[in-house]
């Protein structure tokens, strides 16, 4: 393991910066520009992981982001933890710590390692068959089963880095700095146009920077220097930003894009303090061209998936970027031309090919006879019919095809080599054209899919539009680039392109073997295990459409969607159901292309950012006097105010009691508040709410319920007439903006004609409610000059007035049943009028009090909480509230359903008051209540929806609703507990003072 | 996320409105003299079609108006914007 496979001069890898990395806790050392995968084959290392359902052992199979095999875990520590790093992206820095994925208890001696033994019975679909009976074991294997799935380990503590989102608008973004996408950058930038140039890697140029020989050139230049000196021209453009190591997740429609910029992630540990690790580019692109090239497809023969086994174009890149060779004996395996560049490149380093086998009968290009030349043996019309070895291939055995290709003939002959360079032909990666809701087609000639309909101002060019020449590139690019951006002149004229290969190809999808392929493992999709056996046999069960033999193989599923393997899925497919390649279309692929981090995806919305917090202006003072908290909607609400060794239980019974007996003291700054103006406001408050409007004096409050048009309970809320044209409307803290919506909804659509003006004035009022049988006393000393006596300021009316020399409404509504003064303030003098309060009712036990005590206060007076004693299936006549809903009125949103045959059954579910057998018991809310606890299925016939223990009645009481409820008065029913029922008996919902003798009471 | 041209505002991101239904719905001028099914009619039953359909939309984070748009469905293309109260100026 000690081999050092790197030679001198390489393109990407600076030899003086040396650095140390850990993988499988072993140090070894790299060069700055590596990636993890050509700093581990450097070190002669291919093994790197194990497969996720036979637990194979696996080794680097690409050198780009398709990478099915080398997905690592990346850091050791419980924060930055990150599985299913792509070992070919990841760029090595100074301390970095990888392992292996889905091996216990190491890659070398995996226990799971069973699984490819025990492979003839775990066949595609075997989880769907084998654990679906019986059915109640369900339970006991789901245990090992959630065990086994899944790849990696996911970090167990929050992520303590820096992530962020930026909008990006453009005139043209080009995706992919490939030698198309930096001759479009080029022609847009130097037109005027602001152009945006990404790309997923470190560095521009795609694969021709690294194509190097003699046997490609533009122009009488060696392609790879033509292209520098075009890289070098493009970095100077003004109107040219570029972006590298930036990967577009997803093309979204309007040329809406997302793009992940990696920042961090190549340095140092110590560099990245205090860094942005990934962005968010959230791109508008007046014009989008996709450059994302193509993907070089393996072979599909028996046993493919062996360490040592890579794509031959990830061979060239390892050799002429960063002079690292993949083996010291190596076999090409091929099907096109593409093997003999890589055998070129090996030869000019000196790299030993010991064979070359190729699909195809006659080979005619200028490379392949220099290849020949060379002393190199090769097997034409041959094809791999098996692989030797099991951490890494030894060697190989191929045999002659027949003429059509189906069989294999002759003699077997074996072949010795440590690394197997395959190429199948390539794929145009058109993810994310179809992302965007591109159409293909499927050209026969090279069996490829290429971009056909483009449903956005978007253009596809070089090998991801099907180009795969480099003739096809230059030459196209610039057409259809002209013609795209409308210019006239480029600095491109003629190309006078040279190549040594040619477009032949000999494509067999599956290749044929000298076993069944019961015996064979040819693997299509690396990552998940799926092999040509699985989707056939997936097809022989029936499964025709490509969406199905997906999931049913898993083939594709993986976390690199298959880039690999589902082309040759599909020709299986159509090869074995006899239909026409194209006709099946592709599966899906789906946004990100490559998967994204959920920093990411956050980015700044975290902490204190993931949420708005509204705070009430009397905020620090219930911090100050230790108020614990609750979130209602985004506010910030009282819930309780403990003091010293109280529990949350004992707080609200103290609370409760001196609202009652003494003063409370509610901040209810949180209710909605919206001014409505205008000379029909009267009109339109009697359309939107169920009671009458038009006659309510000036000076005079009144609750209102307002429904939805399908007559279920809504918001509900006390609103004031302030003068002739002029309502004040409070709204449940929650539907505050719900509410003004529908409302603007009304007025802008339904009811133009209203003259009526809405703004929410929420925010604008600091609401102080003091309530209880001393309140009118405390009331009276912070407002002197009012006369609050009950004949002057009677319940549910309001006072303008002031307060010092601060104009104040004083409301006198009450939710609690109390005598209750409700003092509306500007916002900023809130807290002052607060302190006054608690001032003047020092004498007179003023107690402040939370949402808990108020909720527990309304309860004994049967007062609803729409959204906790309502959902949205509860009419004012379920709620017993049919006082509330006028019979004269012709109009009001919701009337028309009340009376629908569904409204009016007797056996809704209808709010009741409950009273448990044993006082003390207080019933859980949301328990389920039945009558009848010996029947099987157990009828439901509702539920508690409000339960408290009233330390005014001194019992428990509970709110609940019940199918027919209304006629049970006096019922016996049963709450059903875990391990107990309780006893319950159905009660009027209204269990303290019922005729309303509070409100005045006098003391 | 697509782009809508608010016929008060200009053009603006999807997230800054919010979809309303189908439009040219209206609302019944007087409800009690409807059956049941009528009232359920207009109540609850929406199309949804494949195709241009025309809705409505609310730029809520913006001037807050409604207004309608005629968007095709299998797209999300926008053939027109208009405002409430007028007609289409597509089919």
């Amino acid at each position: 393991m000690s081999k050092n496979l790197r030679f001198k001069s390489s393109k990407l890898v600076d030899e003086t910066y040396r650095i140390s990395f850990k993988f499988n806790n072993k140090t070894y050392f790299g060069y700055k520009g590596d990636t993890l995968a050509s700093a581990l084959l450097a070190n002669d290392v291919h093994l790197v992981g194990r497969s996720f359902k036979y637990h194979r052992p696996r080794g680097i199979m690409t050198a780009g982001s398709e990478e099915p095999n080398a997905i690592i875990q990346l850091h050791d520590n419980t924060s930055r933890t990150e599985p299913n790093v792509r070992a070919t992206e990841i760029e090595i820095y100074e301390g970095l710590v990888a392992s292996s994925q889905n091996c216990w208890p190491s890659v070398n001696f995996d226990i799971g390692g069973i699984n490819n033994i025990l492979s003839p019975i775990l066949p595609a679909g075997f989880y769907y068959k084998t654990f679906m009976w019986p059915k109640s074991f369900w339970e006991k294997y789901e245990y090992f089963i959630r065990k086994s799935a899944g790849l990696g380990k996911s970090p167990k503590e929050a992520d303590p880095d820096i992530y962020e989102h930026k909008y990006i608008h453009c005139d043209v973004l080009i995706i992919g700095a490939g030698i198309s996408g930096i001759m479009a950058a080029k022609m847009s930038a130097k037109n005027g146009l602001k152009t945006l140039l990404v790309d997923e890697k470190s560095f521009l140029g795609g694969s021709s920077i690294y194509d190097n020989s003699e046997f490609s050139k533009i122009n009488n230049q060696i392609t790879s220097s033509w292209l520098e000196k075009e890289i070098n021209e493009i970095s100077k453009l003004e109107n040219l930003e570029i972006k590298t190591r930036t990967s577009v997740a997803a093309f979204h429609g309007y040329n809406f894009l997302l793009a992940r910029e990696n920042l961090t992630d190549h340095l140092p540990m110590n560099q990245r303090e205090n860094k942005i690790r990934h962005r968010l580019l959230k791109i508008r692109a007046k014009k989008v061209i996709s450059a994302t090239g193509a993907i070089e497809r393996p072979l599909i023969f028996d046993n493919n998936d062996r360490p040592g086994v890579l794509l031959s174009s990830a061979m060239k890149k390892y050799i002429d970027l960063y002079g690292v060779a993949c083996g010291e004996n190596n076999i090409l395996f091929t099907n096109n031309d593409t093997a003999y560049e890589t055998a070129m490149s090996m030869v000019q380093r000196g790299i030993k090919v010991n064979a070359i086998i190729d699909n195809r009968e006659e080979i005619d290009s200028k490379l392949s006879y220099e290849i020949e030349k060379n002393n190199i043996r090769i097997f034409k019309g041959y094809t791999v019919v098996d692989t030797y070895g099991y951490k890494r291939i030894s060697g190989l055995s191929i045999m002659e095809l027949s003429k059509d290709g189906q069989k294999v003939i002759g003699k077997k002959i074996k072949l010795s080599c440590d690394s197997l360079g395959v190429s199948g032909g390539w794929t145009p990666a058109v993810h994310l054209f179809t992302q965007s809701g591109g159409k293909l087609k499927f050209r026969d000639d090279d069996q490829v899919f290429i971009p056909n309909k483009y449903p956005s101002d978007q253009l596809s060019i070089g090998s991801c539009n099907g180009d795969l020449s480099l003739e096809e590139i230059t030459t196209n690019t610039i057409l259809s680039v002209k013609k795209f951006l409308n210019i006239n002149n480029t600095d491109y004229k003629t190309f006078e392109i040279i190549t040594g290969i040619n477009k032949s190809k000999r494509n067999i999808w599956l290749l044929p073997s000298d076993k069944i392929l019961g015996k064979t493992k040819s693997f299509v999709d690396y990552q998940n295990d799926a092999t040509a056996k699985d989707i056939k046999l997936a097809l022989r069960e029936g499964f025709r459409s490509i969406e199905h033999v997906k999931r049913y193989t898993t083939t594709g599923m993986g976390t690199d969607q298959g880039k690999l393997g589902n082309m040759h899925a599909l020709g299986i497919i159509s090869e074995t159901a006899g239909t026409k390649m194209g006709e099946h279309g592709t599966t899906t692929f789906r946004p990100p292309y490559t998967p994204l981090t959920f920093g990411t995806i956050v980015g700044r919305n975290v902490g204190k950012f993931f949420d708005i917090v509204r705070r009430t202006p009397i905020h620090d003072w219930h911090v100050t006097n230790n108020a614990k908290f609750e979130n209602v909607g985004q506010w910030k609400r009282a819930w309780y105010y403990p003091k010293v060794n109280e529990n949350m239980n004992q707080a609200v019974q103290r609370e409760s009691k001196a609202a009652r007996d003494s003063a409370g003291i509610l901040d209810a700054s949180t209710l909605g508040k919206i001014d409505i103006q205008g000379t029909d406001a009267s009109e339109f408050l009697n359309r939107v709410y169920t009671n009458a409007w038009s006659k309510l004096a000036i000076g005079k409050c009144r609750y209102g319920l307002m429904l939805n048009e399908d007559g279920m309970v809504y918001d509900d809320g006390v609103t004031t007439r302030l003068d002739e044209n002029h309502y004040i409307m409070t709204t449940t803290t929650g539907g505050a903006a719900n509410v003004l919506e529908k409302l603007e909804d009304y007025l802008q659509t339904e009811w133009p004609e209203l003259d009526v003006y809405l703004s929410s004035v929420t925010d604008h009022y600091a609401t102080i409610s003091v309530c209880g049988p001393h309140s009118k006393k405390i009331v009276s000393k912070v407002i002197p000059d009012l006369d609050f006596s009950d004949e002057k300021f009677p319940h549910m009316s309001f006072k303008n007035t002031k307060i010092g020399q601060i104009k104040c409404r004083v409301m006198r509504i009450s939710f609690t049943g109390e005598q209750s003064y409700e003092i509306n303030i500007q916002s900023n003098y809130g807290k002052s009028v607060w302190k006054k309060c608690m001032e003047a009712g020092k004498d007179f036990n003023i107690t402040p009090y939370g949402t808990e005590t108020m909720h527990l206060l309304r309860a004994e007076k049967g007062f609803i909480i729409v959204g906790q004693d309502t959902d949205a299936t509860m009419t004012p006549i379920d709620l017993q509230m049919d006082w509330i809903v006028s019979k004269k009125k012709y109009d009001f949103i919701g009337k028309r359903s009340l009376y629908r045959s569904d409204t009016i059954k007797d056996d809704r579910k209808q709010l009741v008051g409950l009273l448990t057998e044993n006082p003390e018991e207080v019933l859980e809310e949301g328990a389920q209540i039945v009558a009848d606890i010996k029947k099987s299925p157990i009828e439901m016939l509702g539920h508690v929806t409000s339960s408290y223990y009233s330390p005014n009645l001194n019992k428990s009481i509970a709110l609940g609703v019940v199918k027919g409820g209304k006629k049970m008065l006096g019922q016996k029913l049963i709450i059903p507990m875990e391990n107990k029922n309780i006893n319950v008996t159905v009660a009027d919902p209204v269990f303290l003072d019922k005729k309303g003798e509070r409100l005045n009471a006098k003391l | 996320m697509f782009l809508i041209n608010c016929p008060f505002c200009g053009e603006r991101e999807q997230s800054e409105f919010k979809a309303g239904g189908e439009a040219h719905i209206e609302r019944p001028k007087q409800p009690t003299e409807l059956s049941d099914d009528e009232w359920a009619e207009f109540l609850f039953m929406r199309k949804n079609i494949k195709g241009v359909q025309f809705e409505r939309w609310n730029h809520a984070h913006g001037c807050r108006k409604w207004f309608n748009i005629a968007r095709d469905t299998s797209n999300d293309q926008i053939k027109a914007v208009y405002k409430m109260g007028e007609k289409p100026t597509v089919k």
